[in-house]
């Protein structure tokens, strides 16, 4: 008997996160950092392996070396297996043509011949990012009851704004009727996740139609999804209800490492039975000096804290200077912040050097934006780095 | 690579110093520096050197070692050729499990004789330093010696049940050896820290010649006999060397980590590695104090907390004050506790309102489990 896979994930992680700016100049957006030791793509790789789900393609194309390096042999994950695990499955030439994905349902499509060794009965399509805890083996076991041939998880949005997302109209059932992409006037508030379970011989067989397709964008959302519909394919939508949370804007990924802090957070990282793996810092505990004040923050190994820290979210090896002070900002391992700096309402990225006395970032609710300094840049002392500023190289002032 | 070494660690020998810690573990792995075990210490300075296989010699209650090695990865030593190797107790009809160090190591001679590598390099686990393997195996070559044994100048009396003073000379030939002398109190002496470098082909050498005469003890049967022929070497150590000998110095080098110049020595260039356990990092509350302190991951701290060592997974309650204290992996300490000089072991559980106190040169220490 050949040996297969029931279920088999694909991980759409090319991605370039232009709306993340200097956080994603030279790494995919899966690998920008978040909470103090995790990487975006960790939550969904160890969604993966908490619902079961033990081979996992990794679709890069943007800056993929980092995220590359990250995932490695998949070992953090638990993903390191002689049949299955994770592979990362970059644009490759074949014999007759090669190109670029083009498309989230183009980049899939070019993998259907790894997708194939696994013999599969299901595909589990899954984005890159997004913050959340999901159980894919419930959403699979409701895949199999409705008989569909492809469930879309989804999730409840403010009306507000429901008309930024992809809706999903459903009948009683939770069956789909229609797709909306970004109504500006929404009939529901039932909001698609990115998420997709499909039953791979459909997949499989869309997929090659949309590519033989000349009109066709190459999309999950506005291709291959809407011609299943019109053709008159099982569409179940899974409802979720947790914390899921889109960190593709500044806004979204400050507010997401936020949700973090707090006695009863919006998202909890602790909880034993739905570990977060990664790829842990070599460091030690970290330190909180004789001078130290810290509240309401979240700090990992090899910090060495000597100022004030103030409801922030800190990676390892990040070293506040005595006087210095940190305030609703996050920041990325290594950064340095000297004697005397003041940093308010900021992200900075990896091994940035903020000089004594130097000012990054105005006060939170003073209406101006979130301050963002792309990684190794140095901030030189006494200079003042006004809020909303984004910064990707070394700073000494107007 | 300059030298080919295999590491041998010795993970049970001394034990009994550290009575309290190793009841229900080796010594090596007593949990250290909130997120180590001491036989990190000895399997890092090893892998930092270039050694790729390392021989774990045990004895008793070595199922935590086991846990906490695992398949080696962790050191980067899960390896294909060598990596860890345990190396369990053997017996048959005619031989009881081993009783010394000397014993122990004829019962490893088949991993011994299997291995290609020039030299050995042999540690015990009671120790906790940077040590340049390198260097020491570069000094042996260089003085063309049988037996090279590392040292630190101590000032205060070692209080292990065994121990060996070295006095070299001038070129650092050992011209005199004692074992457990009695120390006085004010005289800096040698002290020999456990860890050895031969060539792997005197070793096997030295081990069959004992087996063929009886012998039973390294230090009393080889060293202390042989001072005279055998070329043996100190190499002094001159960096941070601490040495667990009872639970007053578990106690105390556990607070030295506090001093900055200790931590960038052990830990500045963050090569020291250790099992990994994905924790999420530490929380610290609206009303958490804390003040000169070395946190682990996976700890909640809501209260106060100064001069203390926090393992992983510790929560500290509303209104607890912990002071001086040396806290284990996954404490419970509720609301209201006031702790002083107190070390918990794993898993322990300190209801609210309890009030604990030791001093330094007697810490209260509560064992594994209990619960207050």
């Amino acid at each position: 008997m050949q040996r297969k896979k029931e279920c088999v994930a694909m991980l759409l992680a090319g991605g370039q996160g232009s709306r993340l700016y200097a956080l994603t100049n030279n790494i995919a957006k899966p690998a920008v950092a978040f909470g103090a030791k995790y990487r975006i793509i960790d939550f969904p790789l160890s969604n993966c392996i908490n619902s079961g789900i033990d081979t996992v393609g990794v679709l890069t194309q943007y800056m993929p070396l980092e995220l590359n390096e990250y995932i490695g042999n998949g070992q953090p994950w638990d993903l390191d297996r002689t049949f299955g695990g994770v592979h990362i499955l970059s644009p490759y030439q074949a014999k007759k043509k090669s190109s670029w994905y083009e498309g989230t349902a183009n980049a899939i499509y070019q993998n259907i011949s790894f997708m194939r060794k696994y013999n599969p009965d299901y595909v589990l399509i899954l984005s890159g990012d997004h913050i959340y805890k999901m159980d894919y083996a419930q959403m699979l076991r409701a895949h199999k009851a409705t008989g569909a041939d492809c469930t879309i998880a989804a999730i409840e949005v403010p009306m507000k704004e429901a008309s930024r997302f992809g809706i999903l109209n459903c009948r009683e059932d939770g069956s789909i009727y229609e797709f909306e992409e970004k109504p500006k006037q929404p009939k529901s508030n039932l909001a698609s996740m990115g998420i997709y379970i499909f039953t791979a011989e459909k997949l499989f067989r869309y997929l090659e139609a949309d590519d033989q397709n000349p009109d066709s964008s190459k999309d999950f959302g506005k291709d291959v999804l809407p011609a299943m519909l019109n053709a008159g394919e099982r569409m179940f939508s899974y409802r979720f209800s947790g914390y899921w949370k889109d960190v593709g804007t500044i806004d979204s990924l400050w507010e997401s490492n936020m949700d973090l802090l707090g006695e009863d957070p919006n998202f909890d990282v602790s909880d034993s039975s739905w570990k977060i793996h990664s790829r842990n810092p070599l460091a030690p505990p970290e330190y909180i000096g004789g001078n130290a004040s810290v509240h309401n923050s979240m700090i990992a190994l090899g910090c060495e804290i000597e100022g004030t820290v103030n409801h922030s979210v800190l990676a390892a090896n990040v070293v506040i200077e005595e006087g210095a002070v940190v305030e609703d900002s996050v920041l990325m391992s290594g950064t340095v912040v000297k004697r005397g700096a003041h940093v308010s309402y900021s992200i900075v990225d990896e091994n940035v050097v903020i000089e004594e006395n130097a000012t990054v970032g105005e006060t939170k609710g003073k209406g101006v934006g979130i301050a963002v300094l792309g990684r190794n840049i140095t901030v030189a002392a006494n200079v003042t780095v006004n809020g909303g500023k984004i910064l990707d190289k070394d700073y000494r002032g107007e | 690579m300059a030298h080919s070494a295999v590491g041998v660690i010795f993970s049970n020998i001394h034990d009994d110093d550290v009575a309290e810690l190793s009841r229900h573990r080796t010594m090596a792995s007593i949990p250290f520096g909130g997120r180590y075990r001491l036989i990190d210490f000895a399997l890092s300075n090893m892998v930092n050197s270039g050694i790729t296989t390392v021989g774990i010699v045990t004895k008793n209650n070595y199922q935590s070692l086991i846990d906490h090695l695992g398949s080696g990865k962790d050191w980067d030593l899960a390896r294909k050729d060598g990596g860890i190797i345990l190396l369990p107790p053997y017996s048959d009809e005619t031989d009881a499990p081993y009783t010394t160090r000397l014993e122990a190591l004829m019962s490893i001679t088949g991993f011994l004789n299997h291995r290609n590598e020039d030299y050995v390099v042999i540690s015990d686990c009671d120790g906790i330093a940077r040590v340049d393997i390198n260097d020491i195996l570069r000094t042996h070559e260089e003085r063309g010696a049988d037996i090279t044994m590392v040292y630190h100048e101590e000032s205060e009396p070692v209080r292990s049940s065994y121990f060996i003073t070295l006095q070299p000379d001038e070129t650092g030939r050992i011209r005199g050896l004692q074992i457990s002398p009695k120390l006085k109190v004010g005289t800096n002496y040698n002290l020999y820290v456990n860890i050895m470098v031969m060539s792997r082909e005197f070793l096997i050498n030295t081990i069959q010649d004992a087996v063929t005469r009886g012998l039973s003890s390294f230090g009393r049967d080889i060293l202390t006999k042989h001072v005279d022929t055998l070329k043996l070497y100190g190499y002094r150590f001159n960096g941070y060397f601490a040495t667990m000998d009872s639970l007053q110095t578990y106690y105390k080098h556990s607070m030295e980590l506090l001093s900055k110049p200790v931590r960038d020595e052990l830990f500045g260039a963050r090569d020291i590695y250790t099992k990994v356990r994905d924790s999420a990092p530490s929380k610290y509350g609206e009303n958490a104090k804390v003040v000169n302190s070395l946190i682990s991951d996976g700890c909640v701290i809501e209260g106060e907390v100064e001069n203390c060592i926090l393992f992983r997974g510790v929560n500290v309650g509303k209104g607890s004050v912990v002071k001086n204290s040396v806290i284990m992996q996954d404490t419970v300490i509720g609301s209201n506790v006031v702790l002083d000089c107190v070390i918990t072991d794993k898993n322990v559980v300190i209801r609210d309102k309890r009030h604990l106190a030791g001093c330094d040169v007697l810490p209260y220490f509560v064992g594994k489990g209990r619960m207050l």
